[in-house]
């Protein structure tokens, strides 16, 4: 059967969360005059993207089934040669993201209503959270580069509006500036690159594009000797590292954290902070051509992987252990990305996003049940009290760390083997990283695990309890200090979304990397890069694939992780705080989290104001208002006042000039003019 | 003795030297002032009237009249504009009026 895919039905996609969000931002703030109440608020919404939902599973379907579209819907402006145009484009590379964009969306739209149920902006969150699903869908349905860049904006726009959420709290509003100026970098080399894309190629359409990707290699940057294929791949990553907070572009990541808990779910796990994996997947045909891009893709996501995730293991804050986790696994999708392995990276995001949002939202559950308490160390033996967050939190890590059979570990193991397959420069430091990542991964997961769930029960012992963490004044609610479970819309999505984090990798590695899910969309070329080649052949069923995870280096690197983890936290408590005291300038590097903020701060930022002072007292006060606004008018007062005293105002004079002048003319005529 | 182009070309040059030494050194009176292009005027009709003479054309006669019509309307328009000046400034000395300087 070929099912068909036609564009109304594709457009309700991104329109159904758009509308939801009208009807909650604008009827239901202060803009249309609080004209709905919350209710109606989160039923539009939620029913906006439960439509898209739908739509999206059914593509899938279809897609799976051969079906594909690649159409443009309006033409939004012709210059010269250059089409602007709005169309969709839909192989398996998009309906697989959009399938966990509308179901991670979803989910959180689900968990809001528990979650920010005691917050004022409550009707703001779904309207900027719905907005978000639209930009989302946009970008990743795009079939032209101006519509990914719009909704890569968008959806910038919307991280800045939801890590600011709470705008009366300094802190989220230097996080959420943080986010948006470093995530400019970003978009900086981004545009440039589809800049030099459209300079070269001529056309923003994607399929016109990589069909002249052949042509772009043979062409060298001009003035240079550069290949001019590697500079566009190398400009278009810096792109991905900024919104897929990639080293050194990562900082605002942890910061983000600032924001309610379900954005962090939805867009700083699971699929903002993608959006630069998912392009440079879609834009395979462009990176294969350069073998420098992709070492150095691979480099830096090396070193993302596992220095992110040293970072994690010292962190106190549930969400910012979190947040490091998934800097380190963004690391781990680059990494394949940089090894050719497009579809792995893709496969892994997917996972990925399934079990990083349960562990964010089961974060958020827990900081719910804490009564808003965020610090670990005043956690322990929530098992008791929470026990569906705890099992799905347990599922959650158990992917997370690659457990076989669960989902994370195809994907991650994948990843690595992918690595170890590559021959490109830095193929070797890469490998190195993710390996040692995993152990990494599993340490933080388990310790985070650990100090949650198990052990002694630390929740009366916390300095500053009830002194609002999370900022909305929630002292309204006069419980005892006791946590307590989290209530069915929050559960319900944990449940959902802890399904697809144990099954889904075993379900869908088959069809997803061996089989032809993405055959249109991703392309490699197989003479060069052998990566996938190998992994083919090496795989012969998951099933297979788990018996044989069991005997090799990164699971038992995961079992020491877990080990040690459970040692430290469970059997000795008192070993951490004594380690730490051994390696107290370590400690201090990773607390100050090498020093990157302060290097931005210090170095950055405050270069960047004494040259904008530089300029402003020196270029701007001194040169042009002094020296040209104001000198221009002195100049003119310093000669005005001297020709002033030629004019007397008597009529003798005027007419004494006159003749005089009268005089010489005649003068000169008679005498020199022969 | 004869009189040649070179005395009536004499008498315009003195009579021209006069009016401009009037118009520069006198300080009173805008009268004089007037009475003195008048006679700038005159000066020049005397060398026109001189060549017609001496070259046999009588066209620079016409031109006299021309420029005595002409003379006569300015000296009009001069004193009305003179009559006008009294009346606002009480003065017509030429020294006190210096107005014309930005």
């Amino acid at each position: 059967m070929s099912a068909t895919l036609n564009a109304s039905t594709l457009l309700a996609v991104p329109l159904a969360p758009l509308i939801g969000c009208l009807i909650a931002g604008v009827l239901g703030t202060q803009f249309g005059g609080n004209w709905i109440g919350r209710r109606a608020s989160h039923f539009f919404t939620i029913l906006g993207v439960l439509i898209a939902f739908i739509i999206s599973a059914q593509t899938s379907l279809a897609v799976a089934a051969g079906a594909r579209f690649n159409a443009t819907l309006y033409e939004w402006m012709v210059i010269g040669s250059l089409k602007m145009e709005i169309g969709f484009l839909v192989d398996g590379l998009t309906a697989m993201m959009m399938c966990v964009v509308t179901f991670v969306s979803l989910m959180v739209h689900i968990y809001t209503i528990g979650y920010m149920e005691e917050d004022e902006g409550y009707n703001r969150f779904f309207a900027y959270i719905s907005l978000f699903t639209f930009a989302m869908l946009m970008l990743v349905m795009s079939n032209n580069m101006l519509q990914l860049f719009f909704g890569w904006e968008a959806v910038g726009l919307v991280s800045y509006l939801l890590i600011g959420f709470w705008y009366n709290k300094p802190t989220a509003i230097f996080a959420n500036m943080k986010a948006f100026l470093v995530n400019r970098v970003g978009d900086f080399g981004f545009i440039l690159g589809i800049g030099l894309i459209v300079a070269f190629a001529g056309t923003l359409n994607y399929t016109e594009a990589f069909a002249k990707a052949g042509d772009l290699a043979k062409l060298s940057f001009p003035g240079t000797d550069w290949m001019l294929i590697t500079v566009i791949c190398i400009c278009l990553f810096i792109g991905a590292m900024g919104k897929s907070a990639q080293f050194p572009l990562h900082v605002w990541l942890p910061d983000s954290m600032e924001g309610p808990t379900p954005i962090s779910a939805l867009i700083h796990a699971a699929t903002m902070v993608t959006a630069g994996i998912f392009m440079v997947a879609r834009m395979s045909p462009l990176f294969e051509l350069s073998d420098t891009a992709l070492s150095f893709i691979m480099v830096i996501g090396g070193i993302t992987a596992l220095f992110m995730g040293f970072l994690g293991i010292i962190q106190n804050d549930i969400k910012r252990v979190v947040a490091y986790s998934t800097l380190s696994q963004l690391g781990y999708m680059t990494v394949a990305l940089g090894a050719s392995a497009y579809s792995v990276a893709v496969f892994h995001l997917m996972t990925h996003a399934f079990f990083k949002a349960l562990l964010f939202l089961a974060a958020g559950s827990v900081i719910m049940g804490m009564h808003h308490v965020q610090d670990i160390r005043y956690m322990g033996g929530l098992r008791k009290y929470m026990p569906i967050t705890w099992i799905t939190s347990l599922l959650g890590s158990l992917a997370l760390i690659g457990t076989p059979l669960f989902s994370g570990f195809y994907s991650k193991d994948e990843v690595i083997m992918a690595v170890k397959a590559s021959h490109l420069t830095g193929s070797g430091f890469a490998y190195f990283a993710v390996m040692a990542g995993v152990f990494v991964t599993a340490f933080y997961s388990f310790r985070m695990y650990f100090l949650v769930f198990h052990g002694k029960e630390r929740y009366d012992q916390n300095p500053d309890a009830h002194h609002a963490h999370d900022s909305h004044g929630h002292d309204s609610h006069g419980h005892d200090a006791k946590p307590h479970e989290s209530p069915w819309v929050v559960t319900v999505p944990l449940v959902l979304l802890a399904i697809p984090s144990v099954v889904l990798g075993f379900m869908a590695i088959a069809p997803m990397l061996f089989g032809d899910f993405f055959k249109d969309a991703i392309f490699v070329d197989g003479a060069k890069h052998k990566a996938m080649e190998e992994l083919t052949k090496d795989f012969h069923g998951a099933v297979q694939l788990a018996w044989h995870g069991l005997i090799t280096l990164p699971f038992w690197l995961a079992v020491a992780g877990v080990a040690l983890a459970y040692y430290m936290y469970i059997i000795k408590p008192a070993l951490p705080a004594a380690i730490k005291a051994r390696v107290m300038p370590i400690y201090t590097l990773l607390e100050n989290k090498y020093y990157f903020d302060w290097f931005n701060e210090n170095v950055l930022a405050r270069g960047a104001r004494m040259l904008g002072m530089g300029l402003w007292k020196g270029g701007d006060q001194t040169l042009i208002d002094g020296g040209l606004v104001n000198g221009s008018w002195k100049i003119v007062n310093v000669v005005s006042s001297l020709v002033r005293r030629a004019q007397t105002g008597y009529l003798y004079h005027y007419a004494l000039v006159m003749i005089l002048g009268l005089f010489g003319m005649m003068t000169y005529f008679v005498w020199f003019n022969k | 003795m004869t009189l040649t182009l070179g005395h009536f070309l004499s008498l315009g040059a003195m009579l021209f030297a006069l009016s401009v030494i009037g118009i520069f050194l006198n300080r009173k009176n805008i009268i004089i002032l007037l009475m003195a292009i008048e006679l700038m005027l005159l000066a020049v009709n005397t060398n026109f009237v001189a060549f017609s003479y001496y070259l046999g054309d009588l066209h620079g006669q016409v031109f006299v009249f021309f420029i005595l019509t002409v003379a006569a309307a300015e000296s009009a328009i001069g004193l009305a504009i003179l009559v006008l000046l009294f009346r606002n400034n009480a003065t017509i000395a030429a020294d006190e009026l210096n107005t014309l300087k930005g």
